[in-house]
């Protein structure tokens, strides 16, 4: 049973490549040619690599803002409005500090960034904690109001008079846009992704609060007998997801449109959710799975461009990947179950 | 003659603009030169790829409709392979897109269409690819800042609107028109006030109510616009947004008339469709592949209306009088003449401020129009959000 | 009436039909999974099933020329999606969250996918109800054009309701939603139980899905659903799991999304984005408000329990 655990979501994915080739073939597409195509515009070149690892960058951060607060038995998906309210924050600051050097603006306008996210999903967890109220819900519904914000703001008083035609605020200043990794396309806003997640695995898996986190996942009355404060936890862990998908907006902001507009809104908080799950909320695996759908992502351009299948293809195909992946948990829940033991 | 005196006036009011330089060559229409290029390497025997991206749906009935059909039309040249992609977002999306159609399809000549795609993201792509040519739809070349292989151009579609505006105001029984726009940036309120202009050419007393949806594409909000306009006595309906399918059809559902917009819908509204305000992308897709196979350098800087065959007008519904034909014809020839200015003073703005001053004009190609934020007398709408 | 009176009756009235025509969607959806969190679930999978309804209902409505066939479609669609989420959710270690995202982009992604010859193509619409005949009024008479869907929906929300209280299928989808051993302890199958439920709420948000395409605003396109199924989820949590509820909900819902154009057609624009945003606010007012007390009246105890 060893293996178990890579073997069963590997099984999945196959599959639901199998699955995908009969749906593109019943679509009058070649199959073989589809999987090749997935293949060179996902892996198949360092160019494409470059390609996805960009996709993926931001899709890690914001699977972390879906995955810590599930560690705590909550379902957030507000990793869309913690990156449109986190890139808004990073804009307003680093306009703030444009006269500044660019270390202290880009630290100034991760940290706005964060702390933006942070509270944004920090309030779901607080709500939820003290109101009870749905945390599901509420960061859906928050998810709605900060794109209004945003585009309230863009298109009024934050509005650079000059982005005619695509209202957005006024540019960081080319000197404090965030590069790129060496001499790669990456930009920084991959090493984040990294980082985020191997920082917080550590703080989860090798520190008290990991440990007093995961005890109120398992048992919340257990954990309240025991002198843990709830309340706090759920705040802070709320916090620091959101924290990660306001990052996700900084490096929108910071290393691509050097203004806030409404490109923040582009999904990224939505597919975070999804990787999230596929990862098990394990904040290394959401490292290979970002990189996974963001492999799609690179790759759905070329389908349509070599297949002249439609867009909506690499929805299909992560459509596929997710259902596979959930159906491949329970197989594995049930193998766990019969042998005796638990998972 | 007119013309040219307007523009030497224009200079100094042009000199604070920071795209200074682009008027005055787009004063001299299609063959707007700003420097130019030429497809360096391509071979007369291989064929030549062009990728195009589109930020929604390429049978949009609306905008991204009118690029896919210009590009259908370039597609049929032995010597050309067409590639496209739909849903492109404005992010990095398109950059990682455009450098995939370069790398992985070997494309020489991308056409990004949508507005957003130019700054910052083909302005970051194209001079890591200099042997390749960049045309993007939305007229923002500069010659002192961008990228010798960058090209721009645009349609004065709004020329085109004035014609629908004409053909609305004579149809108009009650007075009352209204435009279902997504946000309030210049070439929306430019074309709300050409609109309104030329229907008040028709009948002094009539007003255009202007709904702004938010955003460019959300079906319910566009409709429900639609149905509280025609609650208020609209009687002819027109819309900016990228699909104006909606619009159209609830117009024609509620018994009202309807101008379209991009694209022709008349098949939508068979009852009350007037005209509408077309783009006509493959003629300017078919001049770029001629320039090039005929190794021609490229003009970095392509803008035109009605003369240069860049807009046209859907042809009239069965509701347009004799009259009204009549009219928008003669403005349409003059036009097509170039000698028609919509901006000439005296005019106000609905707050009831001179905007431009008597005696004072403002042609077709200049760039202060560019930059509009006013909405003119007779508009019900405000500007900020 | 002077002028100025007469342009806010139209907003009322532009209100009154923009709760009937943008609320229908919401009606259905939000009964739909009104009657699966009942049964203990929570099918966030929903915004799929109205989209594939959408897209399924249009098209079946133009290949047969009938837009009552095209709604049944619709329903059918619901009830496949229904069956797969609940059919994962029965396994073990399965988050019901979890499943229904992925079914919402599955459910998304082969809508779009399938429905993109749909686009051009025009399908009948389903007839409206003349209601309002009567009136001299214009807008009156527009916004009492009743799409029968509607009538449908306004009928099962009570029919719904008295089916919680007082029929036998009602009490066992309550028992199965409040406990899961109590439920086994009187014999029920939970499972198929909760099954049956989902497939029927997927039914429903499918037909609520045919709605948007064939009646308002009509067509099939990519950008048709600006979530109107995930919003419907939220509905029936600020509806407090009460069918009749739902129904206020989702007319409320419907006129406030109203309200920011009818507005603006009366010459009051300045901020239309907060308009927009105005639902999303209220909601959650309400529930922060509702949410506070520790009785949490309606919710199914296998939901509370989490």
């Amino acid at each position: 049973m060893a293996f178990a655990p890579f073997l069963i979501p590997l099984t999945a994915l196959l599959l639901s490549l199998a699955l995908f080739g009969v749906f593109v073939s019943l679509a009058g597409a070649d199959a073989l040619a589809v999987y090749h195509s997935i293949y060179r515009g996902a892996f198949g070149t360092w160019f494409s690599w470059q390609n996805t690892l960009v996709s993926a960058a931001p899709l890690m951060l914001t699977a972390l803002c879906t995955a810590l607060p599930a560690r705590l038995g909550l379902i957030v998906i507000g990793g869309e409005g913690a990156v449109v309210v986190g890139g808004l924050a990073a804009a307003l600051t680093g306009l703030i500090l444009i006269d500044t050097n660019a270390w202290l603006a880009l630290t100034g306008m991760a940290l706005a960034a964060m702390l933006a996210g942070g509270l944004l999903i920090g309030l779901v967890g607080w709500l939820r904690h003290s109101r009870n109220v749905n945390e599901t819900i509420s960061s859906l519904l928050f998810n709605y109001i900060s794109i209004a914000i945003l585009s309230f703001l863009v298109i009024g008083m934050l509005r650079d008079p000059e982005t005619l035609n695509k209202p957005s605020t006024h540019h960081i200043g080319e000197t404090h846009m965030l590069g790129a990794l060496g001499e790669t396309s990456i930009h920084w806003g991959f090493a984040y992704g990294v980082i985020a997640c191997v920082i917080l695995w550590l703080l989860f898996k090798r520190t008290t609060f990991g440990f007093a986190v995961d005890m109120i996942g398992g048992n919340v009355r257990a954990a309240r007998l025991s002198g843990l404060s709830v309340g706090r936890n759920i705040f802070l862990v709320c916090l620091m997801g959101g924290a990660a998908a306001g990052l996700a907006g900084m490096v929108e902001v910071a290393a691509v449109h050097g203004r806030a507009n409404t490109s923040l809104n582009a999904g990224y908080g939505y597919e975070g959710i999804l990787i999230a799950f596929a990862a098990r909320h394990h904040p290394l695996a959401i490292i290979p799975m970002a990189i996974l759908f963001g492999g799609i992502r690179a790759a759905s351009g070329l389908m349509q461009r070599d297949h002249d299948l439609p867009d909506a293809t690499g929805l299909v195909l992560q459509g596929m990947i997710f259902i596979l992946l959930l159906a491949s948990e329970a197989v594995f829940a049930r193998l766990a179950l019969n042998k005796g033991f638990k998972a | 003659m007119k013309i040219p005196k307007l523009e030497m006036k224009q200079v100094c009011a042009i000199d604070q603009s920071r795209r200074g330089t682009l008027k005055s060559l787009a004063g001299l229409g299609l063959g707007a030169l700003a420097g130019s290029f030429g497809i360096g390497n391509a071979e007369a025997a291989s064929k030549v790829t062009m990728g195009f991206l589109y930020v929604g749906p390429r049978d949009d009935y609306g905008y991204n409709q009118a690029h896919f059909e210009g590009k259908s039309a370039i597609a049929k040249q032995s010597w050309i392979k067409a590639v496209d992609q739909e849903n492109v977002p404005e992010t990095i999306a398109v950059q990682k897109a455009m450098e995939s159609m370069i790398n992985l399809d070997g494309a020489q000549v991308i056409f990004p269409t949508s507005f957003g795609y130019f700054d910052p993201h083909i302005l970051k792509i194209a001079p890591k690819y200099p042997e390749v040519m960049f045309l993007h739809c939305g007229g923002l070349y500069d010659a002192k800042k961008h990228p010798k292989n960058v090209g721009s151009y645009f349609g004065y579609i709004d020329e085109a609107v004035y014609i629908s505006g004409i053909v609305a105001g004579h149809t108009s029984k009650t007075g009352k028109l209204g435009y279902i726009a997504a946000i309030p940036i210049p070439q929306v309120l430019r074309n709300i006030n050409n609109f309104t202009m030329a229907a008040r050419s028709v009948n002094p007393k009539i007003t255009v109510q202007v709904v702004f949806t938010g955003g460019w594409a959300n079906p319910v909000k566009e409709a429900e616009s639609a149905n509280s306009l025609i609650d208020q006595g609209v009687d002819v309906l027109t819309c900016h947004v990228d699909s104006p399918k909606v619009v159209v059809e609830t117009a024609e559902k509620r018994g009202v008339f309807s101008c379209g917009y991009h694209a022709d819908q008349s098949k939508l509204a068979p009852k009350g469709f007037l005209t509408g305000a077309e783009w006509n992308w493959s003629k300017i897709y078919l001049d770029y592949a001629t320039m090039i196979a005929k190794k021609q350098k490229i003009p970095n800087l392509i803008r035109g209306g009605f003369k240069e065959g860049l807009v046209k007008s859907s042809p009239y519904g069965k509701a347009v009088s004799a009259k009204a034909k009549a009219h928008a014809d003669k403005v349409r020839a003059q036009f097509m003449k170039g000698n028609f200015v919509v901006y000439q003073g005296p005019i106000k703005d609905n707050t009831g401020k001179e905007v431009i001053p008597k005696g004072k004009g403002y042609s077709q190609t200049d760039i202060w129009l560019e930059s509009m934020d006013w909405l003119v007398e007779g508009v019900v709408g405000k500007t900020k959000g | 009436m002077s002028g100025e009176e007469s342009q806010w009756l139209t907003v009322l009235i532009a209100v009154l039909g923009g709760a009937i025509r943008v609320g229908t969607p919401f009606l259905f959806v939000s009964l739909g999974e009104c009657l699966t969190e009942k049964s203990g679930r929570i099918n966030l999978g929903l915004e799929g099933n109205l989209i594939m309804g959408a897209m399924a209902g249009y098209g079946v409505a133009w290949i047969t020329g009938s837009a009552w066939l095209g709604v049944l479609a619709a329903g059918a669609t619901g009830v496949v999606l229904g069956f797969v989420h609940a059919l994962l959710c029965q396994q073990p270690r399965v988050n019901d969250i979890a499943v229904g995202i992925a079914l919402m982009i599955l459910g998304t992604g082969l809508a779009f996918f399938i429905g993109k010859p749909l686009i051009q193509p025009t399908a009948p619409h389903l007839p409206a109800l003349h209601l309002g005949a009567w009136s001299d009024n214009p807008a009156l008479r527009a916004a009492l054009e009743i799409n029968a869907l509607f009538i449908v929906g306004v009928l099962l929300a009570p029919a719904m309701a008295w089916f919680f209280r007082s029929s036998r299928w009602g009490l066992a989808i309550r028992t199965v939603g409040e406990s899961d051993d109590a439920a086994r302890a009187m014999g029920l199958n939970v499972n198929l139980v909760r099954m049956l439920a989902t497939m029927a709420g997927g039914f429903l948000a499918g037909v609520g899905g045919a709605f948007l395409s064939l009646y308002y605003p009509g067509g099939w396109s990519e950008g048709l659903s600006s979530g109107q199924g995930l919003m419907a989820v939220a509905l029936v949590i600020f509806a407090r799991w009460d069918p009749m509820r739902c129904l206020y909900a989702s007319l409320l819902f419907g006129g406030a999304g109203a309200l920011g154009p009818s507005l603006q057609a009366v010459g009051v624009t300045s901020g239309y984005y907060l308009f927009n945003a105005a639902p999303y606010v209220l909601t959650l007012i309400l529930m922060i408000a509702a949410s506070s007390t520790k009785v949490r009246s309606g919710m199914p105890g296998s939901l509370a329990a989490r």
